[in-house]
C-alpha cells in the first residue's frame, strides 16, 4: 500500500467518458506507488494553476550522453519539494523493435523491469517513436537500463544527436511495401550510434522510413532526411480485383473516385480494343467492354488509385526509394518539408543498403561539420542553398529536385557552358 | 569505476522475435487489402495466407494493469503478438477470420474502442504537456481524453469523406506534428523576465540567437547582466524559454489555444502540406477544453458534410477554396490569418480568381 492519495477533482473529472483514462491507469499505479501519488499531486497542481512544474538537469547512464529525460520537481514551499516522492520524476526513452512489433511476453517483461524501478507508467510511444518509461529516481536510472539492455534494448536519442528513428509496418503487413523498411532503419541507425548516444551534433538529425509516398510514418514533415518507397516501372495491376471493385463500385465511382482523383490526369477509361499498346502503358479490364488505362510516365506515384483498388493496382516490379532531405518543425524559420535530392535508388542488395548507409553518413557528416549551432538540416539547406548542399553530399542535380526553375535573372551564371557539358555527359552516360 | 556496467551498443532490436509468425512468413510478400468494417483490415499474401487486423485506441500513457490487459488479450485471442501505429494504436493480428468477432468484443469490454482505420478519426497525435515536459503550455493526455470522448463514435465509426489525422501540441514548438486538425498552444504575451537568474541560468548569446524575429539583446537590469526583450518585435513564440527558463512565457490566462487545419504527410492526390491557422484565442480551461472541441467537432461536421469521398481536409479546402471553409464553418476571418512571415507573399491570391 502506498502513502494516501491528493486530493485531485479536476483530474477526476478525466475519468468519465467513454476513452481509456490515463488517470484511471495513474490511480492505479498510486495504490502501491508513492511515486505515481505524488506524481497525481503535482499534475492536479498543474490543472489548477495552468503552469508546468518541470525542469531539466542532468541524468544519464555509464558509457552515454543521452536518451534519458531528467525532470526535477519546480514545486516547492521553503526550497523543500511539496511532492517529494515525485521530485524525482526522470524518463528513459528505449528504441523499440523495428516496426512496434511486440510479443505479449515482452509487453510484460518491460512492465516487471518498470514496476520494479519506476513509477510503472509507460507511453507507446513518444513522437520520435520511443518507448518512453516516465518515472525514475536518479538512483534507479542505471540498473533499470541496465536490465533493458541486458534484455536486448538500447536508449533512444536525445539533446543535439542523431534520434531514435521510425519505420511504418511495411513489408510486415502491407502490399504497398517497396522495400525492406525496418532493415533500412536498423542499417542507418545501428551503424551511426555513436551519434546517438553521445549528443555532438549541431543539432538533432532524424532519420524516418516510409515504404510508400502515404509515408505513414510522416517522413517527409518529421525527418531530416526521410527514405520513402517508390518504383520505376510500370504500376501492376490485377484483373479479378479490378473487376471486383467494378462490380462492387460502378462505373461512376470508378470514374470520380479514380480516374477524376489522379492528379496527373495519368488515368482513362477505354473502350478495351482501344487501349493503347504502347511502352508504358499499364492497362486493366473491368467488365467486359472498358479497362483503366495508366499511363505510367505521367503517373507520379501519389498512389491514390492504388489506395482506392488495393490489389488491383500495385505498385511496379522494379521499387526501390527516393531520398528526400530537410524536414522539420517550427523551430526557427518555420516548419519545412523534406525536398527530393535522390529520385530514385535501388534498395534490393546488402550493397545497397551500404550505399544507403553510406548516403546517411555523408549526410550527417555534411550537417556536422557544416551546420550552426541549433540548426536543422533544412535551416542549413535555406541559408546555403540546396546547390551547395548538393556539392558538398557529392549528388548531382535533376529536374526531380524542383517545382519549377527560378523565375529571377539574379545570379552569375558564367560557368553556363561548362554545366551544359556536365548535363550532356550525365545523359549521355 | 570498476563496478559501472558498460552499455552494450545493441541499437534498434529485430523485430522477428516479435511479429506474428504469419508476417514473417510473408514479409514482403502481402499483395492485396480491404477494410472489412470499421477498425478491421484484411491482408492477403500471394500464396493466399490471411490476416485479419483488429486495431483499438488506448490512452498510450499507460499504467502496468493497463498493458498486462492488452497482452492477456493477444494471448487469448491474437496468438500472443501485436504491434502499435504511430497514433499509439493497438493492432491484434488473427489468422482465422472467426476470432475477429470475439476479440473486438473483448476489446471493447475491457473499454478499448476498436476503430480508427480508414476513413475514421484516428487516435490523436500527442505530446507530454504537465506530465513530464520542461516547457509546456497546457497538458496533453487530459485535452486528447477529453476530446476523444467527444470524437469517440467518429473513431470507432467509418463516416469521413477519408482518413482525418489529428494532433495536439502543448507550445509552439508543435510536437505534436502536422494533421488534418491540430490543436497547438499560443502564446500571446511576451516573456516575463526573471532578470535575478539569468545571468546564473542561460546562456545569453544562445538564447539571443535562438529568437525568430531577432527581439532580445544583453542588457544591465539593476546592475546585474540579464536579456530583454523588444515587445514590439516579440512574437510570443516561446523559442526563447527552453534554453532560458527565467524567460516564462506560459501563463494561465494568455496562453491560449490555436486551431489549424489542412495538413497532410501523405502524397495521395495532392503533394504533402502543412496545417494553416483557423481559429485561435480558445482558453486553456481545464480539464476538459470545451471551447477546443466545439471548434474541432464544427469543423469536422462541415467536412463530414460538404466534402466529396477520398478528399482529405486539405483536398477539400483546396476545391471549395478558403473562403468557402470561413463561410461554411462560421468562423471569423481576421488579418492574423494572413501570412506576414518569410515567403508569404506565395499565400497571397496574386489572381484575379474569386469565388461568389
Amino acid at each position: 500500500m502506498a502513502k494516501k492519495m491528493h486530493e485531485t477533482p479536476l483530474l477526476d473529472q478525466l475519468e468519465s467518458g467513454p476513452w481509456p483514462s490515463f488517470v484511471t491507469g495513474l490511480k492505479r499505479l498510486a495504490k502501491d506507488n508513492d511515486m505515481s501519488v505524488d506524481l497525481m499531486g503535482q499534475l492536479e497542481a498543474s490543472y489548477r494553476t495552468r503552469k508546468g512544474y518541470w525542469k531539466g538537469g542532468t541524468v544519464g547512464v555509464f558509457g552515454y550522453g543521452g536518451g534519458v529525460i531528467p525532470r526535477f520537481t519546480e514545486l516547492k514551499e521553503n526550497e523543500k519539494p511539496v511532492y517529494p516522492d515525485a521530485a524525482e520524476f526522470h524518463t528513459l526513452r528505449v528504441q523499440p523493435p523495428a516496426g512496434m512489433h511486440y510479443s505479449s511476453k515482452l509487453l510484460r517483461d518491460l512492465c516487471t523491469v518498470w514496476d520494479k524501478y519506476g513509477s510503472g507508467l509507460v507511453a507507446f510511444h513518444g513522437q520520435s517513436g520511443d518507448i518512453m518509461f516516465q518515472g525514475c529516481t536518479t538512483a534507479n536510472v542505471q540498473p533499470a537500463f541496465d536490465e533493458f539492455n541486458e534484455m536486448g534494448f538500447d536508449l533512444g536519442g536525445a539533446g543535439p544527436a542523431l534520434r531514435t528513428s521510425m519505420s511504418c509496418v511495411g513489408a510486415a503487413r502491407c502490399e504497398m511495401s517497396c522495400y525492406d523498411e525496418a532493415k533500412a532503419m536498423r542499417t542507418v541507425i545501428n551503424n551511426n550510434l555513436d551519434d546517438m548516444h553521445r549528443p555532438a551534433l549541431p543539432y538533432k538529425f532524424k532519420f524516418k522510413f516510409s515504404g510508400c509516398p502515404n509515408d505513414c510514418v510522416n517522413a517527409i514533415q518529421r525527418s531530416d532526411m526521410a527514405t520513402i518507397g517508390t518504383w520505376r516501372d510500370n504500376i501492376q495491376v490485377n484483373e479479378k480485383i479490378a473487376k471486383e471493385y467494378m462490380a462492387s463500385h460502378g462505373m461512376d465511382k470508378l470514374m470520380t473516385d479514380v480516374v477524376g482523383l489522379c492528379p496527373t490526369k495519368a488515368l482513362s477509361v477505354k473502350k478495351i480494343s482501344d487501349v493503347s499498346k504502347d511502352e508504358g502503358i499499364s492497362s486493366v479490364a473491368v467488365n467486359d467492354t472498358h479497362a483503366l488505362q495508366i499511363e505510367n510516365h505521367n503517373c507520379v506515384r501519389c498512389m491514390h488509385c492504388l489506395n482506392v483498388m488495393p490489389g488491383a493496382l500495385l505498385p511496379g516490379k522494379d521499387r526501390g526509394v527516393s531520398i528526400m532531405v530537410g524536414g522539420k518543425g517550427v523551430l526557427k524559420i518555420g516548419a519545412t518539408m523534406g525536398t527530393m535530392v535522390i529520385p530514385f535508388m535501388k534498395l534490393d542488395n546488402d550493397d545497397d543498403f551500404e550505399k544507403l548507409n553510406e548516403l546517411a553518413r555523408n549526410i550527417l557528416d555534411f550537417f556536422a561539420e557544416n551546420a550552426l549551432e541549433h540548426e536543422r538540416t533544412g535551416e542549413m539547406i535555406d541559408r546555403i542553398g540546396l546547390v551547395n548542399f548538393l556539392d558538398g553530399i557529392g549528388l548531382e542535380v535533376d529536374p526531380n529536385m524542383i517545382l519549377e526553375p527560378r523565375n529571377n535573372p539574379y545570379v552569375r551564371m558564367d560557368g553556363w557552358d561548362e554545366e551544359v557539358e556536365k548535363w550532356d555527359e550525365r545523359q549521355a552516360g | 569505476m570498476a563496478d559501472l556496467r558498460p552499455p552494450v551498443e545493441s541499437g534498434i532490436p529485430d523485430a522477428t522475435p516479435y511479429m506474428h509468425p504469419t508476417m514473417v512468413k510473408n514479409y514482403g510478400k502481402w499483395v492485396y487489402h480491404n477494410h472489412p468494417k470499421a477498425g478491421v483490415l484484411y491482408h492477403r499474401a500471394e500464396n493466399g495466407d490471411e490476416i485479419w487486423t483488429v486495431k483499438a485506441g488506448t490512452q498510450r500513457q499507460m499504467d502496468g494493469y493497463t498493458i498486462r490487459k492488452l497482452a492477456d488479450i493477444a494471448d487469448e485471442f491474437a496468438d500472443g503478438f501485436v504491434r502499435f501505429t504511430t497514433r499509439s494504436n493497438i493492432e491484434y493480428m488473427v489468422t482465422d477470420g472467426k476470432k475477429v468477432e470475439p476479440l473486438i468484443k473483448a476489446l471493447f469490454d475491457n473499454g478499448f474502442p476498436v476503430g480508427g482505420t480508414a476513413n475514421s478519426v484516428s487516435m490523436i497525435a500527442h505530446t507530454q504537456g504537465w506530465l513530464h515536459c520542461d516547457i509546456p503550455g497546457t497538458d496533453a493526455s487530459g485535452v486528447v481524453k477529453a476530446l476523444m470522448d467527444e470524437l469517440y463514435d467518429e473513431f470507432i465509426n467509418c463516416e469521413m469523406p477519408n482518413r482525418v489525422k489529428l494532433s495536439t501540441s502543448c507550445c509552439e514548438i508543435n510536437c505534436g506534428g502536422q494533421a488534418d486538425i491540430a490543436i497547438i498552444v499560443q502564446h500571446t504575451k511576451p516573456p516575463k523576465i526573471n532578470h535575478d537568474l539569468v545571468a546564473n541560468v542561460c546562456e545569453r548569446p544562445s538564447v539571443v540567437a535562438r529568437c525568430p524575429v531577432a527581439a532580445i539583446r544583453p542588457a544591465l537590469v539593476n546592475g546585474k547582466p540579464s536579456l530583454e526583450v523588444d515587445e514590439k518585435k516579440c512574437i510570443c513564440c516561446g523559442a526563447c524559454y527552453p534554453p532560458c527558463p527565467p524567460m516564462q512565457i506560459n501563463d494561465p490566462e494568455h496562453s491560449k489555444i490555436a486551431i489549424w487545419v489542412g495538413g497532410k504527410n501523405s502524397n495521395a492526390r495532392s503533394r504533402p502540406t502543412f496545417h494553416k491557422l483557423v481559429a485561435a484565442g480558445l482558453p486553456n480551461n481545464v480539464p476538459r477544453w470545451p471551447e477546443v472541441g466545439e471548434v474541432v467537432k464544427k469543423i469536422l461536421n462541415v467536412y463530414k458534410a460538404d466534402a466529396r469521398p477520398w478528399e482529405r481536409m486539405a483536398d477539400w479546402i483546396d476545391r471549395i477554396g478558403w473562403p468557402g471553409f470561413f463561410e461554411k464553418t462560421g468562423l471569423p476571418f481576421t488579418k492574423y490569418h494572413i501570412d506576414d512571415w518569410k515567403g508569404h507573399r506565395r499565400t497571397l491570391n496574386a489572381s484575379a480568381h474569386i469565388r461568389f
